[in-house]
């Protein structure tokens, strides 16, 4: 019973109203095709989600993420497109390390600096996209070019179901990668040292030290990982789209503050939780995706974007409402 | 977010008024060696090219629209906000004066528009940013979102207006007395550096001499002593966003003159510029302490160096890199010397 006082229970009603209206005004909204393609969508999102999560319970705040997403997509195809390698062990390590270690880059300026982490990270984000750009090149790794074993891994179906007229669609085995990093992140935020020092850290920094958790090591728990998460976003969303765009990302920052903000973690730290977080990355995607299915103009479409952001600051900063003074 | 500065604040609380200034002008005289140091950097590595008068001058046309941007950031930094929806405001308002003079000029074409509706078209775009501004500060003072949020959302809703406006490509074709803002001159000088100027002029007066700034900087220094000392809170800090808004609208104009469009993602690279020349120009982003001489500096220093670099021929990207690097640089150097002070 304690679960339907919780956000995550209004978060889940929320949606299941979305949900039943989107299908009043478009049947078409509850065909398995469409909901399939809801889900693959929720993937990248979804993972770059749970790593902003983590910064939001710290207190902080991350607009960094993408850029390193970009930075650990971009080296590891055109390195293996440039080796000639075909593998997937390999790549989707290395895109980890990269993110982590930019990760660290942030948890270290942040902490030894004392800086606010919007500022830290807008900075990092310009060096580090301003390098890969400039130094390591432009142009797109099209689908001619990009290794075949991504390709194939990105192709990779749970199982799939027949349209009447014989084409096939299916449900992407990504979303079990997405859904595995959920879990482990939630057992890892419930259940473990760290994981709880996360939670301290974000309601109270100095409360936190006093009790014993090492500030230090926490900031570089939550950046690294945030960072080695986006990585992985990264590299696996080119082999889910076929394509290495350095340019890939410019703006969705916003999008998955606003999912993160959506699910009930508060930015002034040590509130939020993983499920929260996965419903609002649904939501957001859901209601993204289905504009033109409700008949609105795609133009609309961060007009709407925003203005639930908005909305979800507003509701949990009318929740979390307290003493500015 | 208040953890950078409440250590500092502790230890040097007695005389702080003395340090402050100390520092402040500290800031102001490295900053303006900086400039000195650049310039004849720029000017020994490209001596025909750098010191002609033609780059001066457009230099002089183009820094203003940043300027105003990073002023109407520091407004944001002094009460410990910041307000990432500057650019959005900017373009809503080029984008609504420029729709304005659309409908104004019906088949005739804006050519014929003469200083009446141009009049108009400056009015609606500062009252749009004035809006905008009434807008964040509800949302910051009365709802009590915080500010990076809350100017996060609003900058995208204001972004999608401006793409619901547009329909996605730019607006051309603004009439001539509001291409004489942008680009035109005043006795020898270019309208868009004489309007900088004055707005200096009119805030560091606002910062430094009213009762307005002094309670502003209180706000940002110690929220609990401002609150105390009778100071209204949640109506200072809707004012000082309606002034950001105002100033953001005033770039925007500039930036619509200056290039005869508007567009929904002109100037998307000015947000990190603007958060970077207002704190290397000694604004503190905890809030209480910032200058408009010091970001007009970090302002001019900036563009300078920008400037060189374009001419020796360095990406763009790698342009972006030096920025973001220098931000952080400024963080490192700040941070050392405040322990230094403390």
């Amino acid at each position: 019973m304690r679960f339907l006082r919780s956000s995550d229970a209004i978060i889940l009603a929320i949606l299941a109203v979305a949900m039943i209206f989107i299908g009043l005004v478009n049947p078409a909204f509850w065909q398995m095709s469409n909901l399939f393609s809801l889900l693959k969508e929720n993937v990248v999102i979804g993972i770059m989600a749970l790593g902003v999560l983590l910064v939001m319970i710290s207190g902080g705040i991350d607009v960094s993420f993408t850029a390193f997403a970009v930075a650990g997509m971009y080296l590891v195809v055109r390195s293996m497109v440039a080796l000639d390698y075909n593998g997937l062990v390999l790549p989707f390590a290395s895109t980890i390390i990269i993110g982590g270690l930019l990760g660290l880059m942030n948890a270290g300026i942040i902490h030894k600096f004392k800086m606010i982490p919007l500022i830290v990270t807008l900075g990092t984000a310009s060096v580090v996209r301003g390098l890969v750009l400039g130094l390591v090149g432009t142009s797109n790794v099209n689908i001619n070019k990009m290794p075949e074993a991504l390709v194939n891994f990105g192709k990779t179906d749970l199982f799939v179901l027949e349209r009447a007229n014989g084409s096939t669609y299916g449900l992407t085995a990504m979303i079990v990668i997405y859904l595995g990093l959920a879990v482990a992140l939630h057992l890892v935020l419930k259940h473990t040292m760290i994981g709880r020092s996360v939670y301290a850290y974000g309601a109270d920094p100095e409360a936190a030290k006093r009790v014993g958790f090492s500030t230090g090591r926490t900031m570089i728990f939550v950046y690294v990982t945030a960072g080695a998460l986006a990585g992985f976003a990264g590299l696996l969303h080119s082999s889910m789209i076929w394509l290495a765009n350095p340019r890939d990302f410019v703006g969705l920052e916003l999008d998955v503050i606003a999912a993160v903000v959506l699910g009930g973690a508060s930015i002034f730290g040590g509130r939020g939780t993983v499920l929260g977080t996965v419903l609002g990355v649904f939501i957001l995607v859901m209601i993204q995706n289905s504009l033109i299915l409700m008949g609105i103009d795609t133009t609309w479409q961060r007009v709407v974007v925003g203005a639930m952001l908005v909305a979800a600051v507003t509701v949990t900063a009318l929740r979390d409402r307290r003493a500015l003074v | 977010m208040m953890m950078s500065e409440t250590k500092t604040n502790a230890t040097s609380r007695p005389g702080l008024r003395g340090w402050l200034k100390g520092e402040a002008a500290q800031t102001n005289v490295m900053l303006a060696v900086s400039c000195v140091l650049v310039l004849i950097a720029m000017t020994a590595l490209r001596p025909s090219m750098f010191l002609s008068s033609y780059n001066f001058e457009s230099m002089a046309f183009f820094m203003p629209e940043l300027g105003i941007l990073s002023i109407a950031m520091m407004i944001a930094m002094l009460t410990g906000g910041i307000d990432l929806s500057i650019v959005g405001v900017a373009n809503l308002a080029g984008i609504t004066a420029g729709t304005l003079f659309g409908a104004m000029a019906g088949d005739g074409g804006s050519g014929a528009l003469g200083l009446g509706p141009v009049t108009l078209g400056v009015s609606a775009a500062l009252i749009v940013g004035l809006l905008a501004g009434l807008l964040n500060g509800f949302l910051i003072s009365v709802l009590k979102i915080t500010p990076i949020l809350a100017t996060l959302g609003t900058g995208q809703v204001f972004i999608g207006m401006c793409l619901v406006l547009t329909g996605g490509p730019a607006i051309v074709g603004f009439p001539p007395g509001w291409n004489a803002i942008g680009n035109g001159k005043l006795v020898g000088i270019p309208v868009p550096l004489v309007i900088f100027v004055l707005v200096c002029i009119a805030l560091s007066l606002l910062l430094a001499r009213t009762s307005f700034g002094l309670r502003l900087k209180l706000i940002g220094t110690n929220p609990k002593a401002a609150v105390y000392a009778g100071v209204k809170r949640g109506q200072m800090i809707l004012y000082s966003y309606m002034l950001t808004g105002m100033l953001a609208a005033m770039a925007g104009i500039l930036l619509s003159a200056r290039t005869n469009a508007a567009k929904s993602d002109y100037g998307a690279s000015y947000l990190l510029q603007a958060v970077l020349i207002a704190v290397l120009g000694g604004t503190n982003p905890a809030g209480g302490r910032g200058n408009v001489l010091g970001v007009a500096l970090a302002l001019i220093s900036l563009t300078l160096l920008s400037s060189g670099f374009q001419m020796m021929r360095v990406s763009n990207h790698l342009i972006d890199f030096v920025w973001g690097a220098f931000l952080i640089g400024v963080i490192a150097l700040n941070s050392w010397r405040r322990r230094k002070g403390a």
